[in-house]
């Protein structure tokens, strides 16, 4: 069964379809490496074995009589963010335990209509607010790579869970790098698409006009496969683009003869590890050697995206969690008055990241200091925008590394959140543009760990991206799955 | 300072959250830094650029108003903390003098 882990969506679907092996012991399969390994690693906060069995039996019954289903039997995780009708969305946060959605989210509704097998709900920071899950109310993740590391995050769980095959792919969410970040300390293929290509529908809201759903995959193949799956318009979201989506595994394998990478030199800064710098700068070296050119760029308002992208987001978060009232579904604790019960409430439901995320998001925008933070956060987010509109006049993607180090020491960041937020500082500003950007493997560093390559995209053109990322792994080859999980 | 303890216990008032006074000293500090940081978007010269709410500059849509399916009064109470009837329940909003 080993020969399993080593195989793509394709291949897989390839031996469903045979019937060499069955939907139901694939996902059995997965169950029991989840059972074996997730005491060690804590990826999934609720295995949904019982659903997983349903799917995985239907799967079958649909193969045998000869279906068609992208992803039909296939098993799969998703982060604990989209919602999952009759199953538990808690968003990591215990103001939302025991929330049992009514409805799907349409990218679930997606997956569901191509067949595929719930295998359960990722582990998160609490409503997707950190770089480390660590702000998960329930447990940390591990980064299979080193026990002692954090995953990276918010989608720390998906990341680590993909990484570790504990699942054969994952779905995300990306706000700040959220996608990108987790994917690259774990070693694991991660896409961030334009904003408005996949619906939002069903992702609980953090922060509306950054967040974006993308897969995490331990292939550039199963990205554009899942990404098959996902993206399109939806009437349900009223930011989602009205335009068809490409069938993204067609540009698998083509050349990238003449393509131009820019490189931002604002990007390749003091606080970059050497390995990190290293290890980008190489893969950049191998995409020249297939034919692509290098061109030095410039992102000038670079520096100032960080504190841009948390006054936007902690502002759109104080909105969106307002929400949380112990009125209409989850945690209530009984005040004297409804103010109080309010109060409460929240208090007891939120962790500390989310509190100071409230706390700063209703300072920003709070009267006597809306001009001076919100007003000017958005004009410094159209000068970052700019930077990347005038950058794609000469290059066709952006290279750069997704993050300045590798996965950090679980409690290293815990306590300094600025020092947190900061390591963030290359995914950040693609979330204010609304550009695609991708994560794929580049090497490891000196102790193991993985580093990744961010490749940016032109918006709606994560076709270039996805093509780049295939010949990056086509030539580098790299170990996907640690020794100890295999 | 950037943000003084008041200015966090206010605007835990207007967050509708109750901080523990240890809360509020831990806040006052990492907010404080955190604003300090956000000081660096002051050196920055603004004049005259537009804001930008949404990266994609996507028209508001509009869609057919049409009649389609929606949630069952059930189904919309399924998650209430308390409710009666049709109802979610709260406590009095309105205080009565009897």
């Amino acid at each position: 069964m080993d020969r399993l882990l080593q195989m793509n969506i394709e291949e897989l679907g390839d031996l469903l379809r045979k019937r060499e092996v069955s939907s139901l012991e694939l996902t059995h399969f997965y169950l029991d490496r989840i059972k074996k390994y997730d005491n060690t690693l804590h990826t999934y906060i609720k295995v949904t074995e019982e659903e997983a069995l349903k799917m995985a039996k239907s799967a079958d019954e649909r193969l045998s009589k000869g279906e068609e289903g992208k992803l039909l039997g296939i098993p799969i995780g998703l982060k604990d963010i989209l919602c999952t009708v009759g199953i538990e969305t808690t968003c990591a946060s215990k103001i939302l335990k025991g929330f049992i959605p009514p409805y799907d989210a349409t990218v679930v509704n997606l997956l569901k209509k191509e067949g595929f097998v719930l295998l359960g709900k990722l582990n998160m920071d609490e409503f997707a607010m950190g770089s480390s899950t660590e702000n998960s109310a329930f447990m940390v993740t591990k980064n299979p790579w080193d026990i002692e590391r954090i995953p990276g995050g918010s989608s720390g769980g998906s990341a680590s869970a993909t990484a570790a095959a504990l699942c054969v792919a994952s779905l995300g969410t990306d706000t700040g790098g959220s996608i990108r970040q987790p994917a690259g300390f774990c070693g694991t293929v991660g896409m961030k698409p334009t904003y408005g290509r996949v619906s939002r529908y069903g992702l609980i809201a953090f922060a509306s006009s950054l967040d974006q759903i993308g897969p995490i995959t331990r292939t550039v193949y199963d990205c554009a496969a899942m990404m098959n799956v996902i993206s399109g318009y939806d009437p349900f979201d009223s930011t989602s683009i009205p335009v068809k989506a490409p069938d993204y595994t067609e540009v698998l394998g083509r050349d990238i003869k003449g393509m131009r990478i820019g490189i931002p030199k604002e990007y390749f800064i003091e606080g970059i590890e050497p390995d990190v710098r290293e290890s980008v700068m190489k893969g950049v070296t191998l995409l020249e050697r297939q034919g692509a050119s290098v061109i030095e760029i410039s992102l000038p308002h670079s520096e100032y995206a960080v504190a841009t992208y948390y006054i936007v987001c902690t502002a759109e978060a104080s909105s969106n969690l307002a929400r949380y009232d112990g009125v209409k579904y989850g945690l209530r604790i009984d005040g004297k008055d409804i103010i109080d019960m309010y109060k409460k409430t929240r208090s007891m439901g939120f962790g500390k990241e989310v509190k100071r995320r409230i706390i700063l998001g209703t300072y920003v925008l709070s009267s006597g200091y809306y001009d001076a933070y919100y007003r000017k956060a958005g004009q410094v987010r159209t000068l970052i925008r700019g930077d990347f509109e005038k950058a794609f006049n000469i290059c066709d993607v952006i290279v750069t590394p997704v993050s300045p180090t590798t996965a950090f020491k679980v409690g290293e960041k815990i306590d300094d959140p600025l020092t947190m937020y900061l390591s963030d500082i290359f995914t950040i500003p693609v979330n204010l543009a609304g550009l695609p950007a991708m994560s794929v493997p580049c090497g490891f560093d000196r102790n193991g760990l993985p580093i990744g390559l961010q490749i940016i995209g032109k918006a709606l053109d994560e076709e270039t991206m996805i093509k780049t990322a295939y010949v990056l792994e086509s030539e580098l080859k790299l170990k996907k799955i640690p020794e100890e999980f295999l | 300072m950037k943000i003084t303890r008041e200015e966090i216990e206010y605007i835990g008032h207007l967050s509708r959250l109750e901080l523990s006074p240890e809360e509020v000293e831990m806040y006052t500090l990492q907010v404080g830094r955190i604003l300090e940081y956000m000081e660096k978007l002051k050196t920055l010269n603004t004049e005259g650029v537009v804001s930008t709410s949404h990266a994609m500059p996507i028209k508001a849509t509009i869609r057919d108003d049409g009649v389609s399916p929606s949630f069952t009064i059930e189904e919309s109470l399924s998650n209430a903390p308390d409710r009666f009837g049709a109802f979610f329940r709260v406590p009095p909003i309105i205080e009565v003098d009897e």
